[in-house]
């Protein structure tokens, strides 16, 4: 995806590791959990990634820094070629006003002791530069374009006062309230029922696509990636293991844990019941003490011993887009 | 809301603790707009030329109803009361009698202690004369004295000597008041009538009259040693207490809040400062302090507020509320308001604090008797304001002057009633909004 595309990318990571120091007795350094470890992406406007993992791969590690609420340990993240940690505070607070956060729990996103008006007129006080007025006529487009209606029935509305599906609807509008160009989505229909999923999932690529949005997607849910990305990044124990576009990532998987990921997506379908999906043993490794080599070797069943237990593997273009890391593919 | 006062009704101790409070806020009211601030400073601080008309240390009225045995109510009558006639015969000469009939209804079975006329009187070089007379119910006319007046002139029955001789009885007012016919001292029931004729030998010379009888008992409340009304600091008191109780409760409650919700947001340096800070001011006796700055600084209630806060804002609620701010402060909307860039200051104030409103409103009316009880127990050791009229202090002055070894237990009692009313009102209606505000305590 690096040469496919002349538009310069919305948002690029580069080498970023975040790494939490461990201590004893509140000082006394024994190490760093490396929940990323050396991650490198791109994204251009118009473009969706979704990032699929297990729990605790670092997926929320890896949101939360490039939500700049994590600083990273090396490497950063650069919205329109800039580093969003230049200046501090000020870069930090000019790159989210283009970011919109869209999270997982609707139920805990929203402050109970606000109404539908007050949240979303929240960020528009923050960010300055609006009068009542101004305010009034982009909530009230903005609900239009996450398709809550009657609008003026839901403005007084307390949280506990609607369902799932409109909370997050709500979670939507606040993210795009900023006109952001840049969507970042938490597991974003995990937690609703799976009646409103794909509503919510059309809703959000819809509008990633009438703005030509940058969406980073979330998930460990392979199945509802197809809605939405242009791209899956597989992550694994605080890596990226291969990149791919989606179309090919389905038919062509080439990372042993992304076939393992992708063969245990459950589809409601009669035939899976008869079929014997290999998934593999164990459990993802310690983040404090990585398993040396490629992260997956313990698990994986064409582990090269020797080679893939003692050295990183490389990062091989098997295409100009699609990329993996594992040694099975380096001799070609 | 409507749910809320719905839920309300639910509760027979939220009308009880209601009809309490809205009738302590009445008689604060009351007691504001009637008796202004400086009057009420300026009846307190006494003196004889204010309470003469009082007897010192008598019962309320209200003691008759509970007894068989009715006793003296004390009364004061002027020549402006209804029944009390004046009547001026002047001569051609400028000499002029002015007779005065004070009749006054008299049904009780105790004597008076004390039976006394209040002269004034303005002369330029001859003094007036007056001639006291008593009329008792049976129609037997008593002449008590006569004697020249000056400017003002006090008569009281009870010293006069010559009485004391002609009635052969050390005790005046029992032996006009009583019975002739009944062996025992009975007092005679009846209308008794005071005639007082004045004679005045120039043209502008006028005179006037106050009769005052001090029975055993004086007013709805009682009065004290100094002859001092109690009603002035029963009513007095409880704007006084609930202004202390609110101010106090509200200043802690909030400030605590705040400085918790600082402390749990930042961490670091901060929040282990507040914590020390907390702790050493845990240990710190919190009377014994309030009584070096009484006793050493000052005893303005103003002071003594101010130091009740200071001392309580570092108390033990912060580090509860802290237990339950560094919860909240993980909740995703916070995340969420920091992704749109929500200052500090914006997500202490609009974003934890609120959550904790609901714990904290119950806790805020349960702590209000608290304060009310501390300016209280300050008075009652001798270091309230001293120029307010408290509860506290009435305890205090009966205390002072041993109101239970003589028996006076309305002294102590009546400011006790009051705080205790207060304390069950605001108590009975934290621990219901409690329950209100957090059901799950409903089940135990």
């Amino acid at each position: 995806m690096e040469t496919s595309n002349a538009t310069p990318p919305t948002l690029s990571i580069r080498d970023l590791r975040v790494w939490f120091e461990l201590r004893r007795w509140g000082f006394g350094h024994v190490g760093d959990v490396r929940a990323v470890d050396g991650i490198s992406f791109e994204i251009r406007p118009g473009e969706a990634a979704a990032v699929v993992g297990e729990s605790g791969c670092g997926k929320s590690s890896l949101m939360k820094t490039i939500l700049g609420l994590y600083k990273p340990r090396t490497g950063s993240v650069y919205f329109s070629g800039e580093d969003i940690h230049a200046q501090g505070r000020k870069s930090i607070h000019a790159y989210r006003a283009n970011v919109g956060y869209v999270q997982q729990d609707p139920f805990a996103a929203l402050p109970a002791f606000m109404n539908v008006w007050q949240i979303l007129e929240e960020p528009l006080i923050i960010a300055g530069g609006h009068n009542k007025a101004n305010r009034q006529d982009r909530i009230r487009q903005v609900l239009e374009e996450v398709k809550i209606h009657p609008i003026e029935d839901f403005l007084p509305k307390y949280p506990h006062m609607l369902s799932g599906g409109q909370l997050q609807r709500i979670v939507i509008a606040r993210a795009m309230i900023l006109k952001p160009r840049v969507i970042i989505a938490d597991e974003p229909v995990s937690m609703l029922d799976a009646s409103v999923r794909v509503e919510i999932l059309r809703l959000l690529r819809g509008l990633q696509q009438s703005h030509n949005l940058s969406f980073i997607y979330i998930t460990h849910d392979l199945s509802t990636v197809k809605y939405f990305s242009e791209y899956i990044f597989v992550m694994y124990a605080g890596k990226l293991v291969e990149k791919a576009p989606i179309g090919r990532m389905l038919r062509n998987s080439s990372h042993p844990y992304t076939q393992a990921l992708l063969s245990a997506t459950s589809d409601p379908e009669a035939m899976n019941a008869r079929v014997y999906k290999e998934v593999p043993s164990g459990e993802p490794p310690s983040l404090v003490n990585p398993p040396p080599g490629c992260r997956f070797h313990p698990r994986c069943s064409k582990c090269i011993h020797g080679l893939c237990d003692v050295q990183d593997p490389p990062e091989i273009h098997l295409t100009p887009q699609h990329q993996v890391a594992c040694w099975l593919y380096s001799q070609r | 809301m409507n749910n809320f006062f719905h839920e309300l009704r639910k509760y027979p101790s939220v009308i009880a603790s209601l009809i309490l409070i809205s009738f302590l806020i009445g008689v604060s009211i009351y007691a504001i707009t009637t008796i202004p601030y400086e009057e009420a400073k300026r009846l307190w601080r006494g003196g004889e030329e204010i309470w003469y008309t009082n007897p010192r240390q008598a019962a309320p009225e209200w003691i008759n109803w509970f007894s068989k045995n009715k006793q003296a109510v004390s009364f004061s009558l002027r020549t402006t009361n209804p029944g009390v006639s004046r009547t001026i015969l002047t001569e051609e000469n400028g000499n002029s009698e002015i007779i005065f009939s004070i009749p006054f209804d008299y049904q009780y079975d105790s004597f008076p202690q004390e039976l006394m006329i209040y002269f004034s009187s303005t002369f330029t070089a001859k003094q007036p004369y007056a001639d006291v007379t008593l009329i008792t119910p049976d129609g037997r006319e008593i002449h008590l004295n006569n004697f020249a007046l000056i400017n003002r002139q006090t008569y009281r029955l009870s010293q006069d000597d010559r009485l004391t001789r002609w009635l052969r009885n050390d005790n005046v007012l029992q032996a006009l008041f009583r019975d002739p016919q009944v062996e025992t001292p009975t007092p005679l029931k009846g209308s008794y009538s005071v005639v007082i004729s004045a004679y005045t030998f120039e043209a502008n010379s006028t005179v006037d009259v106050e009769l005052v009888m001090h029975g055993t008992l004086a007013g709805w409340a009682g009065t004290d040693h100094l002859r001092r009304d109690l009603s002035v600091a029963l009513l007095w008191g409880t704007p006084i207490a609930l202004a202390f109780g609110l101010l106090a409760a509200l200043g802690t409650t909030f400030t605590t809040m705040v400085i918790a919700a600082i402390g749990a947001w930042y961490r670091g340096w901060l929040d282990e400062l507040i914590q020390r800070v907390t702790e050493i001011n845990l240990v710190l006796p919190f009377l014994p302090l309030l009584l070096m700055i009484g006793t050493f600084h000052s005893r303005s209630i103003w002071v003594i507020l101010g130091a009740t806060i200071l001392l309580n804002i570092f108390g033990g609620a912060i580090k509860t509320n802290r237990a339950i701010f560094l919860q909240i402060k993980e909740s995703p909307y916070i995340e969420a308001a920091r992704v749109y860039n929500a200052s500090d200051i914006r997500i202490i104030l609009r974003y934890l604090t609120p959550r904790l409103i609901p714990t904290l409103i119950p806790q805020l009316v349960t702590l209000i008797p608290t304060y009310v009880f501390i300016e209280a127990s300050l008075a009652v050791l001798g270091l309230g304001d001293p120029e307010l009229p408290t509860w506290g202090k009435v305890i205090n002055d009966a205390f002072v002057n041993s109101a239970p070894y003589q028996g006076l237990y309305y002294w102590m009692l009546e400011p006790a009633v009051m705080l205790i009313i207060t304390s069950l009102a605001f108590a009975m209606l934290g621990f219901s909004l409690d329950r209100i505000f957090n059901p799950r305590l409903r089940q135990i």
